[in-house]
């Protein structure tokens, strides 16, 4: 009996490190094992390159980990970034910061009609952000004409390409992100809100709080989220593409935060987690990449890691 | 005396060690509609699962047409001429009436199409027996709960059912819609069906049902002609109450004394109505005064509750605290205005398990402890330290999560959620369901001290004690309306169980 209850023990104990860590370990041995066998892996050069390739999913992953923190999930990113980046070659001529003011206003806009369809309409999100998946790539298609635009401006070329104190402005953004996301967590009464809607609804909506304005925000900021993501990656590649640019973004941005530990089914999140989830996949694809795999293998090893990740969770949300 | 369609004998099942039926014996004849009655927990569901092959009997069988029978799933039963009919509507609310009666045995023509021409005569000639004249091509979910029931009971008896099942099957019905389907009932007596009848409303077991079994904490308490029982026995036998031998007993640890209400009463509701489970009923509550609200299952308690909190839509009435009201009125409103509530429903209503204690005890007062959109630690762990001291909450430390916590102390947590806003009124729904006697006294003799510093309490509990010990005026509800107000000396079980008891002409409390 006394035995049973240890070994008991003992597994769980191992599942709850893998729960908390194991995004942590899985990219210390990566790194263990790029460090030793990957040529020109440790240079400024390649660190500074995967870091600023993570840079978009990560921005829209911290965002969708807020949404799925409240039991809810944002399809709509990639088709919001499409949009933002259809916008900017627009209003360039009023100037470069008014065009992106623009463009992450739209991503706003996005984000409110997937909220007010979520907490208002009562859809599904999935569905609702379905809906504006779809909408959101066709309007930017009509608003660009359907057309790449090369972009020559050099406030934005300079978001895209200069550094600060040796950081990618990209890279920097996503630290800040990162930490004002943390603060909203766990410090600011907003965070508390996210948790409680997403953990029981029923019960924040007796204790009073404003249940239907906190889905809303939290779809407003991920729509946020994805629109500046459009602009980083329009300003990176001097372009606006609104048929590619963040195609298929929500898949690796949802791959992001269950790998770093936030359960699907709402009620808690892992920020920190979230940025080494999309930091794990970008360092898969980048080791089978300089190991001359194909991208296939990137792709099965990505898969095994998904679904190990949410089979830990399986065991969470039984405990 | 006829072979029983279905005997169950001395049945009992156990889920991880605790009890839910302990040897229940039970004869269903042909032509006998049998009432199942007993309060929540009493077993009623457990027994319909083991008849219909949900579960398995620990102990005892279930015998069929004189054949012990086990089936291994509920369609079984039902091919075997067990028929069940769920308090919520089984069926396809997209379909149409009589694709939903035909629904996985349509009529097909020779090309193995569905013989739509065939299904609608047929259809229609069904429903007249039932005295149900309805286009039977329209879709269901267009119609009345009501007559979805009874399409719901034809579908049951088209299968040429020997037994039928029916688990409240008015429960969400309109008085005009029970009748219809009481008379259906009475039709299946007349075809020789056996009838097992479960429900709350002992205004049907007198009207429609032969004999009477009682069920409480998975045991069998009575079992008899209902001819030969009266409204009053069946409430006690229920309740586990002794008719003759009702007095107080000090068995809780509410204060002895409970204050007489002074002044203009801090809530006002008045005119409730939802229907068809709330129907006008009126509460008021005084600063100081513990008021009960009692009633069987379904008798309209917690529906009273949420209609005065705002939970729930009401169809009229109003709520005023202190006499200022406001138009929008929800959980927030009624929070703000002054209003607390401890749900019935710790577990999907209350706690929010992953959250951390202090998060939980906090959750209410968010909007009052936000500055600039932070909320200030400092006085968060003000409010945590004070309630966790003077409500004894058991936790490791505040940042222990909630869902961790035994269930007293997660109640206690609620409580605290609610009294950190410094309610005027304060709504209990079953506050001592569930836990471990020792925080239930607790949690007793908290609720005496509340009101003796002022706070107006409304208390609902299923537990006639309860009520009739911690209240100084108790409010009886039965089918959604208010039966009878009992004050003074005059709350007791017995005067609560004569009210719940008396028949629906209305005779005056004792």
């Amino acid at each position: 009996m006394v035995d049973v209850r240890t070994r008991r023990r003992g597994r769980l104990d191992v599942l709850s490190f893998l729960q908390a860590g194991g995004v942590y370990l899985a990219i210390a041995l990566l790194l263990l094992f790029n460090l030793a066998f990957t040529p020109n892996f440790a240079t400024v050069a390649n660190l500074r390159l995967q870091l600023v390739q993570v840079a978009p999913v990560a921005i829209v992953a911290i965002g969708m980990a807020l949404v799925i923190a409240t039991e809810g999930i944002d399809l709509s990113v990639g088709s919001t970034m499409a949009i933002s980046a259809a916008l900017l070659p627009l209003y360039l001529g009023y100037g470069t910061w008014p065009a992106i003011a623009i463009a992450v206003l739209a991503g706003a806009a996005v984000g409110t009609v997937n909220g007010s369809l979520v907490a208002f309409a009562r859809m599904q999100p999935i569905i609702a952000t379905l809906g504006t998946l779809v909408a959101c790539r066709g309007l930017a298609l009509v608003l660009a004409d359907g057309r790449l635009t090369e972009i020559f401006d050099p406030v934005l070329g300079a978001l895209g390409n200069d550094a600060v104190l040796g950081i990618p402005i990209s890279v920097v953004l996503v630290l800040v992100v990162t930490g004002a996301a943390a603060v909203v967590v766990h410090r600011a009464a907003f965070g508390k809100r996210l948790l409680a809607v997403g953990g029981n609804r029923a019960a924040a909506t007796l204790a009073g709080l404003p249940v239907k304005r906190t889905l809303v925000t939290v779809y407003v900021i991920s729509g946020v989220l994805a629109a500046a993501a459009g602009v980083m990656s329009t300003a990176r590649q001097g372009a606006s593409d609104p048929s590619f640019v963040g195609l298929l973004i929500e898949l690796s941005a949802i791959t992001a935060v269950v790998v770093g530990g936030t359960p699907l089914s709402g009620g808690r999140v892992r920020i920190l987690g979230t940025l080494m989830g999309a930091l794990l996949m970008q360092l898969i694809t980048a080791t089978v990449i300089q190991h001359d795999l194909p991208d296939s293998t990137a792709r099965m090893l990505q898969a095994g890691i998904i679904v190990a990740a949410v089979y830990v969770q399986r065991g969470r949300s039984r405990a | 005396m006829t072979t029983p369609a279905l005997d169950v004998r001395s049945v009992s099942k156990h889920f991880a060690g605790v009890r839910a039926l302990a040897g229940v014996s039970l004869e269903l004849h042909p032509g006998e509609v049998h009432a199942l009655v007993g309060e929540n927990g009493a077993g009623k569901s457990t027994l319909i699962k083991l008849i219909t092959g949900v579960y398995r009997p620990d102990d005892g069988e279930v015998r069929y047409l004189d054949e012990p029978v086990a089936f291994a799933h509920p369609r079984d039963a039902q091919a075997a001429g067990i028929s069940t009919i769920y308090q919520e509507v089984n069926l396809v609310p997209m379909r149409s009436v009589a694709g939903n009666l035909y629904l996985g045995r349509e009529p097909t023509n020779r090309f193995g199409l569905i013989d739509f021409r065939r299904m609608h005569r047929d259809a229609r000639k069904v429903l007249a027996g039932y005295g149900i004249t309805v286009d039977v091509r329209r879709r269901l979910g267009e119609l009345g709960l009501g007559v979805q029931q009874m399409i719901a009971v034809a579908r049951a008896l088209s299968t040429d059912a020997r037994v039928v099942i029916m688990d409240e099957p008015t429960s969400s019905l309109e008085p005009r819609e029970v009748d219809l389907l009481l008379d259906v009932v009475a039709l299946l007596r007349r075809q020789q069906v056996a009838v097992l009848y479960v429900t709350h409303k002992l205004d049907e077991v007198f009207r429609i049902c032969d004999r009477v079994t009682v069920l409480r904490d998975g045991r069998l308490v009575h079992n008899g002609p209902v001819a030969a029982t009266t409204r009053l026995r069946l409430v006690a036998t229920m309740l586990g109450r002794d008719v003759d031998q009702i007095r107080r007993h000090g068995a809780t640890t509410f204060a002895d004394q409970q204050h007489e209400a002074t002044g203009t009463p801090v809530l006002r509701a008045e005119g409730l109505t939802r229907r068809p489970l709330l129907d006008g009923v009126s509460v008021d509550v005084h600063p100081g005064e513990v008021v009960g609200l009692a009633g069987l299952l379904g008798s309209g308690r917690t529906e009273t509750a949420n209609a005065i909190f705002g939970v729930d839509r009401v169809d009229a009435g109003t709520v005023s605290v202190d006499g200022g009201s406001t138009r929008r009125w929800n959980p927030a409103a009624a929070i703000r205005s002054g209003i607390g509530m401890v749900p019935e429903d710790r577990k999907s209503e209350g706690i929010v398990g992953d959250l951390s204690v202090r998060d939980n005890i906090v959750l209410a007062a968010l909007p009052r402890l936000t500055t600039a959109g932070f909320v200030s630690r400092r006085r968060q762990d003000e409010i945590v330290d004070t309630f966790i001291k003077r409500l004894r909450i058991k936790a490791a430390s505040p940042d222990q999560r909630v869902r961790e916590l035994s269930g007293g102390n997660q109640q206690k947590v609620l409580l605290a959620r609610m009294l950190c806003l410094h309610p005027k009124v304060l709504i209990l729904d079953e506050p001592t369901r569930g836990i471990d006697v020792g925080a239930k006294a607790e949690i007793q003799s908290l609720i005496s001290e509340l009101a003796a510093l002022g706070l107006g309490v409304l208390l609902i509990s299923s537990e006639l004690e309860e009520v009739v010990e911690g209240a100084g005026r108790v409010l009886v509800l039965r089918d959604g309306a208010l039966v009878g107000v009992l004050r003074g000396d005059d709350v007791s079980e017995d005067h609560i169980m004569h009210a719940i008891a008396q028949a629906s002409e209305p005779e005056g409390v004792s």
